[in-house]
């Protein structure tokens, strides 16, 4: 069982990063992106045991406590066998 | 009186602070490794500058789980100071010691360079010899210094007199122009409600020999002494 943890931004909070990288894909020649917004992507290997619930549980309490900073950032995840 | 210096893997600007502590304040300092986990026979602990953990996942963000964390909330909670520079200050605000975050520079760039400070309120254990709106130089050296906060948040640091240093030009005004980072509302440095433990990314400890361009940072840290010995 795997648990993909996905983190972005809030909206509203800056993304210098986002905005470098938009600038070098306008650079490239595509001209009908509106924004990109940088994240960070999680794959947490979890006990095969687990029941679904459980690993959404562990899960997102590993993505509240360690893998995101809630004043800045929200989280989504996503349970996959 | 005693001096503690938190070392995580990765602090850089620990020898820095011991020897401000015990060169120009003239007190016992000893590095505590963050594996410690008893802060007892110290009145003051100073959480250092660098890249505690490499900085992976965010600043300061896998140094709050460090044994010595514990120790460090419990010794702030029973009023004793606690004073994070820099990765310091990162580190308080991701152990929720104090508010807000501190997210990458808005111009991306790593800085490094003497600014100004304005002092915004004398009346904190970290500012008592300086005068409320005296303009001070000291260096920054840092990615990720772009202090952010809700508004609530905002307010309550504003109202309380917790925003202790602003980014300011060389007359004391809080410019765009001198924001180095980006930060909201110019912020360099907050305390928490009581006022013992102070966050400020820049580096008062690099201020305190003339040789190193200024001697600003010595009322940081004489402030403090004063503040300890009156207990």
């Amino acid at each position: 069982m795997k648990a993909k943890v996905y983190v972005t931004l809030k909206p509203g909070v800056l993304d210098p990063q986002g905005k470098a990288i938009h600038h070098s894909v306008e650079l490239l020649g595509f001209d009908r992106i509106a924004d990109i917004r940088q994240g960070k992507y999680f794959e947490v290997a979890l006990d095969a045991a687990l029941t679904e619930g459980e690993a959404r549980e562990t899960a997102e309490r590993i993505a509240r406590d360690v893998l995101a900073n809630p004043v800045i950032e929200d989280y989504r995840v996503e349970i996959v066998q | 009186m005693k001096f503690g210096v938190i070392v995580f893997p990765g602090s850089n600007c620990d020898h820095d602070a011991y020897h401000v502590i015990s060169k120009h304040v003239g007190q016992p300092v000893d590095f505590v490794w963050h594996k410690e986990t008893d802060l007892g026979g110290y009145d003051a602990v100073i959480v250092p500058g660098g890249f505690s953990y490499g900085d992976y996942l965010r600043c300061g963000a896998l140094a709050k789980f460090s044994p010595v964390m514990a120790a460090v909330k419990d010794f702030a909670a029973a009023g004793k100071f606690v004073f994070g520079i820099c990765n310091g200050f990162q580190i308080l605000c991701e152990a929720g010691l104090l508010p807000g975050a501190l997210i990458r520079n808005r111009n991306l760039h790593f800085i490094c360079k003497h600014v100004n400070l304005r002092v915004e309120n004398a009346h904190t254990p970290y500012t008592s010899e300086l005068e409320t709106g005296a303009v001070l130089s000291i260096p920054i050296a840092h990615a990720e210094g772009n202090y952010v906060c809700d508004d609530e948040t905002f307010d309550r640091l504003e109202e309380n007199g917790r925003i202790v240093f602003r980014y300011c030009d060389a007359g004391g005004a809080a410019t765009d122009e001198a924001n180095p980072n980006g930060a909201r509302s110019n912020i360099a440095g907050i305390c928490n409600e009581d006022g013992n433990v102070l966050g400020m990314m820049p580096h008062p400890e690099r201020a305190c020999e003339g040789l190193l361009g200024s001697n600003d940072g010595q009322a940081i840290f004489q402030s403090l002494t004063k503040a300890i010995r009156e207990g």
